[in-house]
């Protein structure tokens, strides 16, 4: 007797927006997971357990907010799992449970993911000063943008590739409607003029802050033959973890990453990516991560990735779209972001990603990393599924 | 692999913790898990690299930073990368996630640690930043009043009086008293009323500390360990947060999770539970109707040693070292998380007949 396949039966996001005034934090995740709920037409009963993750506690201020939220997901009397992986915790928070479902635990579980930046300030929130401890201070662009410049000077990429990523993210952001930014009038020429905020970092490649949920319904066969429209399947999932620093430390290509990508590859029997991969939704916090991540995913050699994006082929019309729902870079609250990511992939296989849908779009990647570019979550979804 | 998933046998083969101590001001969150994590795989001669699967637990607001899970993880020498995940809960939920991960197939043997350090700050303030943000944590409700409350419930109700927790208090510290590990132990006054009806020898010790247990299916466990201790169900269920909403005097997520951990099936001969105050072990030995039969908390539990993070994980440590060492054939562990024993997992350990 194999794993338990699994399928993702419904999908729900609220309207990621920098800040939900109108909603306490359970208002907010209770949108997403009763939306998620609705695509699956099933209820809270339907629900066996609930996994929610978060990225650190002092973004909001609440300290295990999972306590308070068991009433608002409907977890009375329920399990109810907290995972927290740093940025990556969206994706591993989905992992966990499908972990449920795969082991034969469970056979519905609702995994969740939010993030309510506008309760606290995210930058300060990743400073709080320790003794003998080095501070992070400028906030995540300070500590990312070294990490950019050397992979600029190791490809030789041209200055103008992070603007290209930001100009096609936003601009895939227009297609849908539960992306924070939605700028009309982005132009290439404005991406370009925007201020530097950490070299080479402008404020138009950088992400928002987001106030934002996302959930979904994960199953087994047979909650996916009951299933009222397509269910996504799980081909491949792992995560990855290294230390922060460490000597011979490859920042601009994690050995973490890497080997993450492999065990997905190797699950669903992926040996090309590039060619048996139709599109991936992969966490790009700021431009340049977009051409760097493709080269370790696998979809481009070293120094090569650069050249995918100069030549539109992550465009959404393109051969590999990327961030098709706009990315992290039009939609970040910081929790959920990882969880987007599964999610938009899963939307994607199953036909039901509206107008920021590719065309027969069978397999996709969603991606996810945190820390100091050592936490990675992936996982694959098809629209078949697993030969067992 | 030795079986298929759903129906892998998986067992604790190695328990290691800290020395619990009032302050750790000598040495960080890492430097204090450090030693723990070489004890736990000594006993099992495994190294980092042998372990298929790493999960941790521990709060960030224990730590005053965020991602403070991270640097334990660099001491754990998480190179060549490992596949890992982490909790923001008891450890004895990331051996919970360990055990569905080792149910899958995916790992054989799994690494699971849990620590916090309360010292650097008023843990019972730091505490109230766990309640609803909105309409309780604003009036900063300290997690012994929390405790009061339940405890004068259960008195309200008949079920316990003030001896009867004294007697309780009494009992775990001197179980403690074979525990080296245990940081308060043999004769404690009672005191006075810290918050009433609770007096200071109701309450668990304030500390810091770390614990670490490993975790191996089938016949790999069988290798690892002489007598492993086999999980033969394990659970958990959380309640409403709100305390109005609940009956303070009972335990129904605990005895719904014995339920399906399968602990009503046979008699348990011990109990470990995770109660850091005298009037939880009322609620939760009525919950899981324990009698007088069952030796319950002989490492002194949460009143001798709460390492909070680390003090649920220690119970099935503690229940498992038992099963190890052929003290106890099928034990019962508990670990609780949040205000008034909100959330339970129930897990139950046996030993192959000797």
């Amino acid at each position: 007797m194999s794993k338990e396949p699994v399928a993702v039966v419904g999908v729900g996001q609220t309207k990621h927006v920098a800040a939900r005034r109108d909603v306490s934090i359970a208002g907010l995740v209770r949108e997403a997971a009763r939306r998620a709920l609705d695509d699956a037409e099933l209820t809270w009963a339907d629900i066996d357990a609930v996994v929610i993750g978060k990225a650190p506690d002092f973004f909001e201020g609440v300290m295990m907010p999972e306590l308070y939220l068991a009433d608002a997901l409907g977890a009375v009397g329920k399990p109810m799992l907290r995972v927290h992986t740093a940025g990556s915790v969206g994706g591993s928070t989905a992992l966990v449970a499908a972990n449920l479902v795969a082991s034969r635990v469970h056979g519905t579980v609702l995994t969740l993911a939010f993030e309510k930046q506008s309760e606290s300030n995210a930058m300060w929130g990743l400073s709080l000063p320790i003794p003998f401890q080095q501070p992070l201070l400028a906030g995540a662009g300070g500590f990312f943008a070294p990490h950019v410049r050397a992979y600029m000077r190791r490809s030789g990429a041209p200055e103008t590739i992070g603007a290209l990523v930001a100009y096609k993210d936003r601009r895939n952001a227009l297609k849908n409607p539960y992306a924070h930014l939605h700028e009309q009038d982005i132009t290439l020429d404005k991406v370009m003029a925007s201020p530097m905020l950490w070299d080479p970092i402008r404020y138009s490649e950088t992400c928002p802050s987001s106030d934002g949920a996302c959930a979904m319904i994960l199953t087994d066969r047979a909650g996916a033959a009951r299933a009222p429209r397509p269910p996504a399947w799980m081909l491949g999932g792992a995560m990855r973890s290294e230390p922060t620093l460490f000597a011979g430390k490859d920042f601009v290509s994690p050995q973490a990453g890497q080997d993450c990508a492999a065990d997905v590859y190797r699950q669903a029997g992926i040996t090309d990516p590039r060619r048996e991969i139709d599109g991936a939704e992969i966490y790009v916090p700021f431009s340049w991560y977009e051409p760097m991540w493709l080269e370790n995913l696998g979809f481009a050699g070293e120094g090569e990735g650069w050249k995918l994006t100069e030549a539109g082929v992550t465009e959404l019309d393109g051969d590999l779209p990327v961030n098709m729902s706009g990315g992290v870079l039009s939609t970040n609250p910081i929790g959920a972001s990882g969880m987007i990511r599964f999610a938009e992939a899963a939307l994607q296989v199953r036909g039901q990603a509206g107008e920021h849908q590719v065309d027969g779009a069978r397999r996709v990647l969603g991606h996810a990393y945190g820390g100091g570019s050592q936490f990675f979550s992936m996982w694959l979804v098809g629209a078949e599924p697993p030969e067992s | 692999m030795t079986s298929a998933p759903g129906d892998r046998e998986i067992a604790v083969v190695a328990f290691a913790q800290t020395v619990h101590r009032r302050t750790s001001d000598e040495s960080s969150e890492v430097e204090m898990l450090m030693p723990v994590l070489h004890e736990v795989l000594d006993r099992t001669g495994m190294k980092t690299a042998d372990i298929d699967f790493t999960c941790s637990g521990s709060s960030d607001y224990l730590a005053g930073r965020a991602f403070s899970f991270t640097l334990a993880l660099d001491g754990v020498g998480a190179w060549p990368p490992l596949s890992e995940s982490h909790v923001e809960m008891d450890g004895a939920w990331a051996l919970y996630e360990a055990w569905t991960k080792l149910l899958t197939g995916d790992a054989d043997t799994a690494l699971v640690y849990a620590y916090g350090k309360s010292s650097p700050g008023s843990v019972r303030d730091v505490l109230t930043r766990q309640l609803d943000p909105y309409y309780v944590a604003p009036l900063w409700p300290d997690a012994v009043a929390l405790a009061a409350l339940q405890a004068q419930a259960l008195i309200d109700a008949g079920d316990t009086d003030e001896p009867a927790l004294a007697a309780v208090a009494a009992r775990n510290r001197e179980a403690a008293t074979a525990n080296p590990h245990a940081q308060l132990k043999g004769p404690v006054p009672q005191g006075d009323h810290l918050v009433r009806p609770l007096r200071t020898g109701d309450c668990p010790p304030i500390g810091d500390g770390a614990a670490a247990v490993i975790l191996a299916a089938g016949d790999r466990a069988r290798d690892l360990c002489a007598r492993p201790a086999w999980i033969r169900g394990i659970d958990h269920r959380i309640e409403a947060h709100g305390l109005g909403v609940r009956d303070l005097t009972d335990s129904p997520s605990t005895r719904l999770a014995a339920e399906r951990a399968g602990a009503f099936e046979r008699p348990v001969d011990t109990a470990e539970l995770h109660a850091p105050f005298t009037a939880q072990e009322i609620v939760l030995r009525k919950a899981l109707r324990l009698d007088d039969g069952v030796v319950v908390n002989p490492s002194g539990g949460a009143l001798a040693a709460n390492p909070i993070m680390a003090a649920g994980l220690i119970r099935i440590g503690e229940a498992a070292a038992r099963i190890h060492r052929g003290a106890s054939d099928r034990a019962l562990a508990h670990a609780t998380s949040g205000p008034c024993l909100q959330q339970n997992l129930v897990a139950v350990l046996e030993g192959e007949p000797r």
